[in-house]
């Protein structure tokens, strides 16, 4: 048996899937890139060797924080190539950082920047550009977040596209009905990848094997349970990653939640089984202690095997929630005990972001009914897969028994793939996890 | 569900009676809405068995099929429902107003001003239920494809003048009722279900009987009990007291009495067809008719009290004053309706089964509009809405206690004043966070600064304030106003500019078929 070199693995990857962007004859390629498995980097390899050979390209992102991290990452690896930020017409459309590169121009008009290698801006900003000689190519970012008629309206600006993005994490949504759609290829509402692969499915698909982010303690899990027909490996050892704290844990339950997730990767802390509003106020109380008591007892985390060991500060913690609503009572109850600068989220907003610790409010905690929303795998798998050290859920005792208790009633549309696994078994895949990490808190 | 609702809903519980959700009326309703209160026959998708429908309560028109799976019959039905329906919506098409609009010059490609025609009101119908709306959705569907003798002389089973067009209008009205805060085609159970909580779960909230014993219960009794003695009391027949408000029939009702009326019926036809002479063929004729009145007899106690009660409903909405931007939300559906009338005038062909790529990407984006618009106004034509959005977070009410003059950096430099105000609310503000206010009927911006105190907060107002340097009148707030701010927009931008049909991209298929479509096939199963 040969021994799995993840670094080979991945250079396996993007060899095949760089000689397909440059030398394949299919308008298409679409990448799946599990949780940190270097997609932007990818990205970035990608644009720099099409730009190389000549082919100007535009990139399309879902957000303006996507679109200003993929220019500084561009930047910083070649400082030379001319990039183009195709910005909005509001005040600040693009992040600061932006004004300090020299070869990086700004415009709201995309006539200002023609010429230039690589333009980037968002989908919403590319729909808005009109009567353009088509770029020879596109690389699509998140490709799996945007959604079928964002691409109805950027793909005549394009011949050719990389589409890449994370098939696991949450599909796009609509504010209104659209199950009248539901079943066409052309779903409005679906997702980019899936029209795409509906009317085109002879374009070549490639995977990325390996997740750069994900500890040993979380890769298995989160592959097992959201990514079951295309597993991946964690990039690092057992061994590798390290997180220790310079303050001994004083006997409570918040402190015994962070010590089993430093040295297990997961952590569950489980309050009583009660139904609550959504933003329950015990619920969002231990979270908000969790992240005090981590901040206290300077963690201190080491990445990979001989690195030098950093301090676990605010901005490596992040807290992440089902509810707008209750990362607002979250961050209102951090704001009491003093924390600052921690990121605290919904997992919309969470999707690509990466940090040491997580602390997540359980999408089903107190919760009377197992709904969709709730249920969405997606919502779980980002809400997991954001750490690259350790993830304390905080939850209710009882959601094993809510999901047993409401067994899915979403009707079942003709002509609509079924997405495997459905939000009821990674939930109780997780959970039967979590069970084996869990610190009950009583008072 | 919003914390108000459920708050409103646990009220109605323990008041038994239904609470108010709302201070105004939020949905237009016309002077002289068509009800229609359709039945359908049980285990016969799209087979309707009956209807009332007219614009006077005390004269509706009764529809009935004798025989729900005779062809001809259905014909006859849907030939008389077109001739109760077509009058009433083409009264409308003609009273119309001329309005200057903007579009584009087919030859130059230059912004003209055009004037065109706007309906000066439109029809309007109201149906018992969701499922209403569907069945008026099947019924458009099931007409439109089909061809009458005149369209094409070969058909095998022509359909009556009108039917076809019954079909696109119904259709039009279907899909318009997709469109959030449109008023042409209304369900009474949503129309209630938007102004008033009831102590019951929202499944139950589509009983129209037990929905209006819940807001507007007999003297002494609660909403619970009316509300369980519409739902399942039965008389010593083991009929139901309510009816349910339909398409689907109670099967009791169709077991015990509908049933055997039909094969009486069937069996005094046969006799008919089968008589030998004119006297006997007389007899049995005058026999059928009585089968026949038996029938409409039945589905009149089915359909009547369904009647009165889409009536009632309309009453309770009426009492409360409409809101203020309703009438805003009305113009948009005669827009939708003069459309519809100049597409069936130019002789466009009927609305296709499946919206292409481009059309479902269209309607999506102008629903999702509609949608986040619906919002905005609601909560700004109703304080009680309002305070919903308050309690989220999403909107806050206060004083203005202090305004001091600021001017931004730039060349030109612009009034940016900053307000102090109080506030009781807690709103979900972040840094630079855009809060909007209305001022004269448009918005107005600021963003959040900081906090001074617990509930002093510092907003930076940042336009609708002129060109000149100082701030035009009245544009800024002065001190000791009280302002409602809210996070959410109040008017939505419209979406990119999407491909025509004829562009659509390779990732979505390419562009479509042109071919004009043809009626369904006849199935075995289409047959007696």
């Amino acid at each position: 048996m040969t021994v799995f070199d993840p670094a080979a693995e991945a250079a396996k990857a993007t060899d095949a899937i760089l000689s397909d962007t440059l030398h394949g004859t299919h308008r298409g390629i679409v990448v799946d890139s599990p949780p940190g498995a270097g997609k932007s980097t990818l990205v970035v390899s990608a644009a720099r060797e099409l730009a190389a050979v000549g082919r100007s390209l535009m990139v399309i992102a879902q957000t303006n924080a996507q679109v200003d991290d993929l220019v500084l990452r561009l930047a910083e690896k070649d400082p030379e190539l001319p990039v183009g930020r195709l910005h909005s017409n509001d005040p600040d459309p693009y992040d600061k950082a932006l004004n300090g590169l020299e070869n990086v121009r700004k415009s709201s008009k995309a006539s200002d920047l023609a010429g230039l290698d690589i333009v980037i801006s968002t989908a919403a900003k590319w729909a808005h550009v009109q009567n353009v000689e088509p770029w020879p190519h596109a690389i699509v970012d998140e490709a799996y977040q945007m959604r079928s008629d964002a691409l109805l309206a950027v793909a005549g600006l394009f011949e050719r596209a990389l589409f890449v993005g994370d098939p696991g994490q949450l599909d796009p949504f609509s504010i209104v009905g659209a199950d009248q759609w539901a079943g066409l290829s052309y779903d409005p509402s679906a997702s980019a990848v899936s029209t795409l692969l509906a009317h085109n499915p002879e374009l070549p698909q490639h995977r990325l094997p390996v997740s750069w982010r994900l500890p040993a303690s979380a890769a298995p899990l989160v592959s097992q349970a959201f990514y079951p027909y295309t597993p991946f490996r964690s990039g690092t050892g057992p061994e590798d990653r390290k997180l220790s704290f310079g303050v001994v844990g004083d006997g409570s339950a918040h402190d015994r939640v962070i010590d089993e997730a430093a040295w297990s990767g997961w952590g569950l802390l489980e309050l009583p089984a009660r139904h609550t509003p959504r933003t329950d106020p015990e619920a969002v109380r231990a979270v908000a202690q969790v992240v005090r008591r981590l901040l206290d007892r300077g963690g201190v985390a080491t990445g990979t095997a001989g690195a030098t060991p950093a301090p676990v500060t605010a901005d490596r913690v992040a807290v992440g929630t089902a509810h707008r609503d209750q990362a607002a009572a979250v961050r209102a109850a951090l704001a009491e005990l003093g924390v600052t600068d921690v990121t605290v989220d919904t997992a919309n907003r969470l999707q690509g972001r990466e940090f040491d610790v997580t602390v997540v409010l359980h999408p089903l905690s107190g919760r009377p009914d197992a709904t969709a929303f709730h249920l969405e795998t997606g919502r779980l798998c980002v809400l997991t897969s954001r750490h690259r050290h350790a993830c304390i859920v905080v939850c209710r005792a009882g959601v094993a028994e809510l999901l047993d208790e409401h067994p899915s009633t979403e009707p079942v549309q003709l002509g609509v793939t079924v997405k495997f696994p459905d939000g009821w078994e990674a939930n109780h895949a997780v959970l039967s996890h979590l069970a084996e990490h869990r610190v009950p808190l009583t008072r | 569900m919003s914390l108000i609702t459920t708050l409103a809903r646990l009220e109605a519980v323990e008041s038994g009676r239904a609470s108010p959700l709302a201070t105004v009326r939020h949905r237009q309703l016309s002077e002289h809405p068509l009800v229609l209160v359709p039945l359908t026959t049980a285990g016969e998708a799209g087979a309707p068995l009956g209807a009332l429908i007219g614009t006077d309560r005390q004269q509706p028109r009764l529809l009935t099929v004798a025989q729900p799976r005779d062809r001809e019959l259905r014909f006859a039905f849907l030939a008389e429902l077109a001739d109760a329906v077509l009058p009433y919506l083409e009264a409308y098409g003609d009273d119309v107003e001329l309005v200057e609009r903007n579009a584009t010059d087919a030859e130059s490609g230059k912004r003209i001003k055009e004037e065109v025609e706007l309906c000066a009101d439109a029809p309007q119908l109201i149906v018992p239920g969701r499922a209403g709306i569907d069945f008026v959705r099947l019924l458009g569907r099931s007409m439109r494809f089909r061809r009458t003798v005149e369209q094409d002389p070969d058909a095998a089973y022509p359909a009556p003048p009108h039917v076809p067009l019954l079909g696109r209008w119904l259709t039009h009205y279907g899909e318009r009722a997709r469109v959030p805060g449109s008023s042409l085609l209304l369900a009474a159970t949503d129309l209630l279900n938007r102004h008033w909580a009831t102590g019951q779960s929202s499944l139950e909230d589509q009983h129209l009987g037990a929905l209006l014993a819940w807001i507007d219960p007999a003297e002494g009794e609660s909403g619970a009990q009316a509300a369980l003695r519409a739902e399942s009391y039965r008389d010593p027949r083991g009929q139901l007291v309510c009816p349910p408000a339909g398409p689907a029939t109670d099967p009791a009702f169709d077991n015990r009495l509908l049933a055997p009326a039909v094969e009486a019926y069937d069996r005094v036809r046969q006799r008919w067809q089968a008589a030998q002479d004119g006297d006997e063929a007389d007899s049995w004729m005058g026999e059928l008719a009585i089968a026949e009145r038996e029938i409409r007899r039945l589905l009149r106690t089915q359909m009547e009290p369904t009647w009165h009660s889409v009536w009632r409903a309309i009453d309770l909405a009426r009492e409360l004053p409409e809101g203020a931007r309703v009438a805003d939300r009305w113009t948009r559906d005669r827009w939708s309706f003069t459309a519809h009338r100049d597409r069936v005038r130019a002789g466009e062909p009927p609305q296709p089964r499946r919206d292409d790529a481009v059309t479902a990407a269209r309607k999506l984006a102008s629903r999702e509009t509609a949608q986040a618009q619906l919002e905005a106004q609601e909560a700004l034509d109703d304080p009680l809405v309002l305070a919903g959005r308050r309690l989220s977070g999403e909107a806050f009410i206060g004083e203005v206690t202090d305004v001091v003059m600021a001017w931004s950096e730039s060349k030109r430099p612009a009034p940016r004043p900053l307000l102090t105000f109080h506030t009781d609310d807690r709103p979900h503000l972040g840094e630079r966070t855009k809060v909007y206010r209305s001022l004269d009927g448009k918005p107005q911006s600021a963003e959040f600064v900081r906090y001074e105190t617990d509930g002093v907060l510092v907003l930076r107002l940042t336009d609708r304030m002129g060109r000149a340097k100082d701030p035009a009148e009245g544009s800024v707030p002065e001190k000791g106003d009280r302002i409602a701010w809210t996070l959410f927009e109040h008017d939505q931008r419209g979406g990119p500019k999407l491909p025509d049909p004829e562009e659509t991209p390779w990732t979505h298929g390419g562009p479509p078929g042109t071919d004009a479509e043809s009626p369904d096939l006849i199935t075995p199963e289409d047959l007696l």
